[in-house]
């Protein structure tokens, strides 16, 4: 069906960053904040509308298509400006405009008082549009437009405050890192262009490809897979090129909820859900994909057990979050994987916006060292802080459970037993640092320095109804995905709701083998276990003991904590072996040496050897009219005995 | 004789008409004379928009053509035309000069009135060069053009401009010798063949010669060409004239002269030569490979800010030289519109560059940091440039350089597998000097209360913006107006036996919807 509408959900982002970008330092703050916010509120609204419009529709037929005009032809090439909604477009609709909506809001709050206001929500507002865009676009090429307009928003907030060092250093080596992965995506967009060009079908239409995709050899498919994925490991910070998000959180802190969080970071999950039709036909590709998430999903989070920063905390956390969403996509449960991308919107934005609202209260301070005993002054940060952090670590009854579970299930299903693994002893980890951060916070004795203890205060309104609003979500918002299993044995009769919704896009998906009924349940209470151990864990050491047992941890195993304080080294070894060689090498030797001595010496050398020659040439003509009449007779003489001589 | 007729003749002697008028002013009037100059070449823009108007997009082959005898004993007429190639260079040029011109205003403080009229002579000589059909004349408005540029960086350049107009004027001078020698030989070659001695292009693209004979000439066309692009190792002379020359000439030279290279390459040297094209074309597209990354691994390191882009100046030109070597329509489309593309970003990027010059006389990056702070206009500008020079998609840079990737990819996966570094290199030299001069705090004194971009410094810059935005966003009228030229070249090189590859294919109709 095609729809004209569908359009303006972008427009007005759009012309919200129009307007605050050119006229809002005259507008006024307040005038600001309700444009930028206003203009999510209609694409929000836009969009629920849409979403209404989608599900009128029958299940098999749910395709929304809106033509605006054609942006590039050349030769048989023709990339439209075409958006389209089908049911995996429409929920990331939601998810961007809804916990987008909320975060603009939080952030007339947060961001109230600062210098460049007006610049910050047109950066916002541009965000939006780019997101949107990203998950509207019909293409792959429109896809990547978005993708790069997300990225260049990242790099924009990132580096907001650009007086400080550390935040313009963090924004282009987020830009940089990506670049490095859009590259390989890039490479894989154009591997796919040729090998459908080879049969005759230029195309790069998600609608098109998928119809022809059979035609493609499985070995292409699965390059073109690895490709694709190398750039989603860019976008959303998984092994090797996650090393800019942790330093992202420069940012403000609704941008890292926003961007870093929420929706840009899962771009990558999207667009490998959205090339679904390919990865079903590349498994190993989907394996790699699998392998890089469940590794991720470790190792992010045992960097997360020791970090101090709270947001540093929760940054790790999402990294290692994004990796079981790629174990969903990559064990080939894409539902699944979009299942927990949308409840880890809610309950990670609600965990950075309570983060930042934890730091609005203590004046800027983020050392987790220096809080504690929270609880009481800032109740409300405190209790949707609390249920965020139970969904994440998969309680039961609460949104993040029935994602994780469903992933987990689902990788043990599939065969994936070591990534299952990985994800299950993650599911530990992520208990336990997370109650970390919360008993580090808001429990215990408070180790708030002086000056800011007296100014400790809630947040105000503008803030905390987007957090209640997201708790409720974090809470609840699981139960449209609630498994079978599950549904029986409480009595809830509308399981599986997301997955069918979303199975007419996954159709070419292979079903997951069933799993017997004891299996499953034990999976189920053994993440249960999991948690509960995390979560009783962090209690005993951050708690109970007074931090003691960290410490002793810490002291008896000196190495490791260094190790994983210091990320794994990670930044120092990519800067020793890529950058300073590559600097190196291309200022001593390419420039110095060989562009100034080689080339261009050659190019002077030739010109004083021409100079050097015309001035010994140039000896000849001595001016003396005897030697040029000498000269002149040998020449003739020459030429005489030349032709007689012959 | 008329306005119809003789449209582009109009066009060429438009500026050199505001030359000669130009002269009568006293030298020491210089508003008269910006004004003057400035309001020529204004219109002469605006005339050029009727070329725009007069071409028809859907012809094949050269429009607007007009021919007089010139020089009858060696048949060399005064022969012009323009096809898309052709237009889009022209308006290209139109389109700078007047920024140029307004932008030279606060810049130039010494023989003013020489200045602008030099620069009027070098409009009139570029587009000229542009619009010939005949080569003597060609020829004629290509070593025409040197002159002006010679002196504007002798004369208002840098402390070394002595050296980097000397070397320009040689190098440069060197490579179109060798094209006149060819120009000559071809001349008789197709006498001899045909009975008819003609310099007319249009004729000479006929002629069949040997394949060795046209590896020569093809070799002198190619190495005038690639010193001129300048193709890497012929770049030295570029970063020399660039950090000396006054920004005026700077933005001409990297905006429009640069630009005749790569069209000697579409125009002249491959389809006059197809055999020897086809024989060398393997190697100019390594050395536009090579050009590609070592341009922009040297202009990462680079302190001085001109010389910097002047570097990345080679690195984006090399992808135009690979495109035109893929020899698909995506990628030769891809290149003329980068030709475009390169001469908006990088005469930005010179004129942005000038501006802060302008205030602190230095173009040490070193200089600078925190300036976002202090010139928020200059700082939204340049970061839009900027932008636009790494090839953000939505500005026009991603769409000349996704279309000559995905057409070299098509040809040669190698070639657009190495060349798509360069995007990554891109981003590092680019976003790594605008940190440096923009972000950070204000640690050099110098650097605290300076004054934003004036208006007539705002105005210079928001046309280029415009187009800048215009191409990304709907590059449609750019593409639909080069499709031709772009197809005949193809046409010409191709090797007509070879299979055509599968990016011509038909294209499928619209799918319907998903089956289920």
């Amino acid at each position: 069906m095609e729809l004209n509408i569908v359009r303006y959900i972008l427009v007005f982002p759009l012309l919200g960053f129009l307007v605050n970008g050119f006229a809002g330092p005259r507008l006024g703050n307040k005038t600001v904040g309700l444009i930028a916010g206003g203009a999510v509120l209609l694409s929000l609204s836009l969009s629920v509308y849409v979403f209404f419009r989608l599900i009128a529709l029958p299940a098999d037929a749910r395709l929304i298509t809106d033509t605006v005009y054609t942006w590039i032809h050349s030769g048989s090439l023709t990339i439209d400006f075409k958006l389209m909604v089908d049911p995996l477009t429409s929920v990331m609709l939601l998810v961007v405009t809804g916990v987008g909506f909320l975060i603009h809001v939080y952030s007339i709050g947060y961001m109230h008082g600062d210098r460049s206001y007006p610049r910050f929500f047109a950066y916002l507002n541009l965000f939006m549009f780019a997101m949107l865009l990203l998950v509207l676009s019909s293409n792959i090429i429109l896809m990547f437009v978005g993708w790069e307009g997300v990225g260049l928003c990242s790099y924009l907030l990132i580096g907001f405050w650009y007086e400080k060092d550390s935040a313009a250093n963090a924004g282009k080596k987020a830009f940089i890192t990506n670049r490095v992965g859009d590259y390989g995506f890039l490479l894989g967009v154009f591997l796919l262009a040729s090998a459908f060009a080879s049969k005759g079908i230029l195309t790069l239409d998600f609608t098109t490809m998928a119809a022809h995709i059979s035609l493609i050899s499985p070995k292409i498919l699965t390059v073109a897979g690895i490709l694709l994925f190398v750039g989603a490991t860019g976008k959303s910070a998984q092994l090797p090129l996650y090393v800019w998000l942790p330093d992202a959180m420069e940012g403000p802190t609704p941008v890292s909820a926003l961007i870093h969080a929420a929706t840009m970071v899962t771009a990558g999950v999207y667009m490998i859900a959205r090339m679904n039709f390919l990865y079903v036909l590349a498994p190993t590709a989907l394996e790699v994909v699998a392998v890089v998430g469940g590794l991720t999903a470790l190792y992010a989070a045992t960097i997360g057990l020791v970090q101090n920063d709270i947001k540093r905390v929760l940054a790790y956390s999402t990294i290692s979050q994004l990796g079981y969403m790629f174990v969903g996509v990559g064990v080939g449960a894409f539902s699944a994987g979009i299942f927990h991308l949308m409840t880890h919107a809610f309950f990670k934005a609600l965990l950075f916006l309570g983060a930042g609202s934890v730091i609005h209260a203590l004046s800027g301070e983020q050392d987790m060292r220096k809080m504690g005993g929270l609880k009481n002054k800032i109740p409300v940060t405190h209790a949707v802080f609390l249920a965020a952090a139970l969904a994440i670590s998969g309680i039961p009854g609460l949104s993040g459970f029935f994602s994780k579970d469903s992933i987990l299930s689902a990788a043990y299903a599939s065969g994936h037993t070591f990534i299952w693994l990985l994800g299950f002893i993650t599911a530990l980890l992520t208990a336990f640092y997370i109650f970390r951060l919360i008993y580090m916070t808001f429990y215990g004795e408070s180790r708030v320095e002086k000056h800011a203890a007296e100014h400790v205060h809630e947040s105000p309104k503008v803030m905390t109804i987007p957090l209640i609003v997201l708790a409720v979500l974090s809470v609840f918002g699981g139960y449209i995905g609630v498994p079978q299993l599950l549904g029986s044995l409480i009595g809830w009769h509308h399981s599986d709701i997301f997955v069918n919704y979303l199975a007419p896009v996954f159709h070419t998906a292979p079903a997951l083998p069933e799993m017997a009924v004891p299996t499953e349940s034990l999976l189920m209470i053994g993440s249960i276990a999991m948690a509960i151990l995390g979560v009783f864990a962090a209690w005993y050491v951050y708690l109970k003991s007074k931090m003691k047992t960290a410490q002793s941890a810490a002291g008896a195993l000196p190495g490791v904590y260094r190790l994983l304080l210091n990320k794994y080294y990670v930044d120092e070894i990519y800067n020793a072996v890529i950058i300073r060689p590559m600097m190196l090498f291309s200022e001593v030797f390419l420039w110095k040496f060989f562009d100034v001595k080689i080339v261009d010496g050659a190019v002077n050398g030739s010109a004083s050897l021409t100079q050097r020659a015309s001035n010994r040439i140039r000896k000849i003509q001595t001016g003396d009219f005897q030697v040029y009449v000498m000269l002149f007779l040998i020449g003739v003489i020459t030429v005489l005995a030349y032709f007689v001589l012959r | 004789m008329g306005f119809q007729e003789n449209l582009l003749s109009i066009v060429i002697f438009l500026p050199l008409a505001g030359v000669l008028i130009g002269t009568l002013i006293g030298k020491n009037n210089t508003s008269a004379i910006k004004w003057f100059t400035l309001i020529v070449s204004v219109a002469e823009f605006a005339v050029s928009l009727f070329l725009v108007k007069r071409f028809d997009p859907s012809v094949a082959g050269m429009q607007m053509t007009e021919k007089y005898s010139w020089i009858p004993v060696y048949n060399i007429s005064y022969q012009l035309g323009i096809d898309g190639l052709s237009l889009i260079l022209i308006l290209l040029t139109t389109f700078l000069t007047p920024l140029v011109l307004l932008g030279s205003w606060n810049y130039i403080k010494n023989r003013e009135k020489e200045y602008y009229l030099w620069f009027l002579v070098l409009e009139a000589g570029m587009i000229g060069v542009f619009a010939s059909l005949d080569l003597i004349l060609f020829y004629v408005f290509w070593e025409a053009m040197l002159i002006p540029m010679y002196i504007i960086i002798g004369v208002w350049g840098g402390p070394r401009r002595i050296y980097a107009a000397v070397k320009f004027f040689i190098y440069t001078m060197f490579g179109s010798l060798l094209m006149l020698v060819a120009i000559i030989y071809l001349y008789f070659a197709y006498g001899s063949q045909t009975g008819i001695y003609t310099f007319n292009l249009l004729k000479l693209y006929n002629l069949s010669l040997p394949m060795s004979t046209q590896i020569w000439l093809f070799a002198a066309f190619a190495l005038s060409f690639a010193i001129k692009v300048p193709i890497f190792p012929f770049h030295t002379w570029l970063p020399d004239a660039h950090v000396e020359a006054p920004t005026g000439g700077s933005v001409i030279l990297a905006g429009v002269l640069l630009k005749m290279g790569t069209y000697g390459y579409m125009r002249l040297a491959m389809p006059l030569f197809p055999l020897a094209a086809n024989a060398f074309l393997p190697y100019i597209a390594v050395l536009a490979i090579i050009g590609i990354i070592y341009g922009a691994l040297v202009a990462m390191m680079q302190p001085d800010i001109k010389k910097l882009v002047a570097y990345s100046s080679v690195s984006h030109l090399g992808f135009v030289i690979l495109g035109l070597m893929a020899l698909n329509m995506q990628s030769v489309d891809g290149a003329v519109l980068q030709m475009v593309n390169h001469g908006l970003s990088t005469g930005a990027l010179f004129m942005l560059v000038g501006m802060i010059y302008e205030r602190r006389h230095t173009r040490e990056l070193s200089e600078f940091g925190g300036i976002a702070k202090t010139m928020p206009v200059f700082a939204t500008f340049f970061m839009i440039v900027t932008l636009s020079s790494i090839g953000l998609p939505g500005l026009n840079g991603f769409v000349g350089e996704f279309l000559i990737l995905i057409g070299s990819f098509l040809a040669h996966p190698i070639y657009a597998i190495l060349a798509g570094t360069g995007v990554i290199l891109g981003a590092v030299y680019m976003l790594r000097t605008y940190q440096k001069v923009f972000w950070g705090k204000i640690t050099n004194k110098k650097n605290e209360d300076l004054k934003d971009l004036s208006g007539r410094e705002i105005v210079v810059m928001l046309p280029i913006l415009v187009m800048i935005v215009w191409i990304g966003v709907y590059p449609k009228p750019f593409l639909d107006m080069i499709r031709n030229a772009s197809k005949s070249y193809i046409q010409y090189v191709k090797p007509q036996t070879a299979s055509v590859p599968a990016s011509f294919g038909p294209a499928l109709p619209q799918m319907p919807e998903r089956s289920k």
